[in-house]
């Protein structure tokens, strides 16, 4: 488990970090979602102790990295999966993360073939790799020590689809095991598809957080007929609470078989009844995008 | 955020121990080697090496052809290249960006940083004896081809001193790097400093007869010169040259760049 605890960091007059808190559970794949330049990065370097914060505090399993013994066994870790020595090979990379743990050296092939990197590919010199190859063994390095936690930052760039469909199982079967899963991201199509809970962060502050089915689906049912005035009408009186109109349908405060049954008691012919997708996310965080990017044409 | 209980934690490993320093420096060493550059910059010293000595075997005049000779001119490629392994040791981890997987692998940056510099001793220490052996053997077939008696005017005393030297200016080497943390910027530093600033102290101290005076007190690169040149027995003035020179142009640096590489941030 992950506690971050009002953890703040600045950056001369940038506020990188703010005030931010969150949790990320064992057994769970927790995103942590955010634009490039909202502090992600920043709060996870915080995290593995590359940067030092002004206030605040960031634990693993109740210890601060700082003091784990052999960090590697306990915590994988991939910040950068293009920050490595062009003119090292992925096996050799492999083998220095394994050396340094005190591991095996039979875990250097095991986890090559865990993260499909063949033995040819793994004598070729990472600066001959494509993205993809690098995210794969910055995964091996994370995993290699088998720790219980995972920190990963924007492990699915560079994946194609079946890349980023392979590191979900991966993630997936990991949490599954009891692990902790913390991953970064600036798309939210890729949490969406990996993640169990989501941690929204814009300007270096926590905009919004819960799990997955919290965040996209919205409580509530969207609900449409010919005449809307009719609906709605039919469904106050029937108690139900229309909380808005949008575009031509009733969102109501209630599951689709209530209002349904409503709208037949009443006689309506609905010509749409669904539970209500929330774009709320997606807005918010194209609001927080689209924030973030006239920042940066003003700068 | 919902709370969810998970059936399997695992517990926190009681019996993970830390990395112990030896590891961490054969890493360290393996780290120098493991690249083609690393590897070519090491060999570059054996290669260098035999090409002076054959060299002295060559051109020496006759009454030249002795052990200090080769020793002095397997000084020189030697001088230089070794201090450039340590720097580069020291700045990969920035210029490279490895530094983020070192440093959240040994979250203690001055392991890293003692590993580096116990390896970087250690490939000087093996230099030297690489250098001393390929200045004897040359100093016995140079002896053998042309002729001449075999010399052997080096003292056990002179050896220590010339190895000395050596750590002395890997050191040197090992400081720009730690300080500048850049691959080029120290590299450019480096270079700077073995070839521009003994000819501008040299200059000062033809021209200005105040800085001729404390020349040996100021100038690291002069007040080291004695210790290469297998002549006599260091005096108790000139050992207090090499240390007030170390201590400004070494040490003073060096304590500074730590200070620096232990609070930076590693992107």
């Amino acid at each position: 488990m992950i506690s971050i605890e009002r953890l703040t960091k600045t950056y001369g007059t940038t506020r990188a970090v703010d005030d931010v808190s969150f949790t990320a559970e064992a057994g769970r794949v927790t995103g942590f979602l955010g634009p490039n330049g909202a502090g992600k990065s920043t709060t996870l370097r915080i995290m593995v102790g590359l940067t030092r914060p002004d206030t605040g505090s960031a634990t693993i399993s109740g210890r601060n990295y700082v003091d784990l013994p052999n960090p590697g066994l306990e915590v994988g870790v991939l910040l950068d999966a293009s920050a490595q020595h062009a003119g090292r090979t992925g096996r050799e990379i492999l083998t220095l993360a394994q050396q340094f743990m005190g591991l095996p050296r039979a875990r250097v092939e095991e986890m090559l073939d865990t993260v499909s990197l063949t033995p040819a590919e793994a004598s070729r010199r990472v600066g001959e790799y494509s993205l993809g190859m690098r995210q794969r063994l910055g995964i091996a390095t994370a995993l290699i020590g088998d720790p219980e936690v995972l920190i990963l930052d924007e492990p699915a760039n560079g994946l194609d689809p079946a890349g980023i469909r392979w590191m979900r199982d991966l993630l997936r079967g990991y949490a599954d095991r009891g692990g902790t899963v913390l991953l970064s991201s600036h798309l939210l199509h890729e949490i969406e598809v990996i993640a169990d809970d989501i941690v929204m962060i814009g300007l270096g502050r926590i905009v919004s957080m819960g799990t997955k089915s919290e965040l996209l689906h919205e409580k509530g049912t969207v609900a449409s007929a010919a005449d809307l005035l009719a609906l709605e009408l039919a469904l106050t009186t029937g108690g139900l609470a229309v909380t808005h109109v949008d575009g031509g349908a009733l969102c109501i405060d209630a599951d689709a078989a209530r209002v349904g049954q409503v709208a037949f008691d009443a006689g309506i012919a609905l010509t749409e009844l669904r539970a209500a997708t929330s774009a709320g996310l997606e807005e918010m965080f194209l609001e927080l995008t689209a924030a973030t990017q006239r920042e940066g044409a003003s700068l | 955020m919902t709370a969810v209980a998970a059936a399997q934690v695992q517990a926190p490993r009681v019996s993970v121990k830390p990395i112990p320093l030896t590891r961490i420096t054969a890493v360290e060493l393996r780290k120098m080697f493991d690249t083609r550059s690393g590897f070519w910059l090491i060999a570059s010293i054996a290669i260098t090496s035999l090409l002076a000595t054959v060299g002295v075997v060559l051109w020496a005049a006759d009454p030249d052809l002795t052990y200090s000779t080769f020793a002095t001119a397997i000084r020189f490629p030697v001088v230089i290249i070794l201090p450039l392994i340590a720097i580069l040791a020291v700045t990969s981890e920035w210029s490279q960006r490895t530094g983020l997987t070192t440093f959240t692998l040994v979250p203690h940056r001055s392991r890293i940083i003692t590993a580096k510099a116990i390896s970087s001793v250690a490939i000087a220490v093996a230099a030297m004896v690489l250098a001393f052996a390929v200045g004897a053997l040359g100093n016995l077939i140079g002896a053998a081809i042309r002729g001449v008696p075999l010399v052997w005017d080096v003292s056990l005393t002179q050896c220590w001193y010339y190895v000395l030297g050596m750590v002395l200016s890997l050191l040197m080497g090992f400081m720009l790097g730690v300080l500048i943390r850049a691959s080029t910027g120290a590299l450019v530093a480096y270079f700077i400093w073995t070839f521009l600033v003994p000819t501008v102290f040299g200059l000062l101290a033809q021209s200005q007869h105040w800085f001729h005076q404390i020349q040996p007190w100021v100038d690291i690169q002069f007040a080291q010169a004695g210790l290469f040149v297998f002549a006599h027995a260091l005096t108790g003035k000139e050992w207090a040259q090499i240390a007030v020179t170390g201590v400004a142009w070494l040490l003073v640096p060096l304590l500074v760049g730590l200070r620096l590489v232990m609070r930076t941030e590693v992107k």
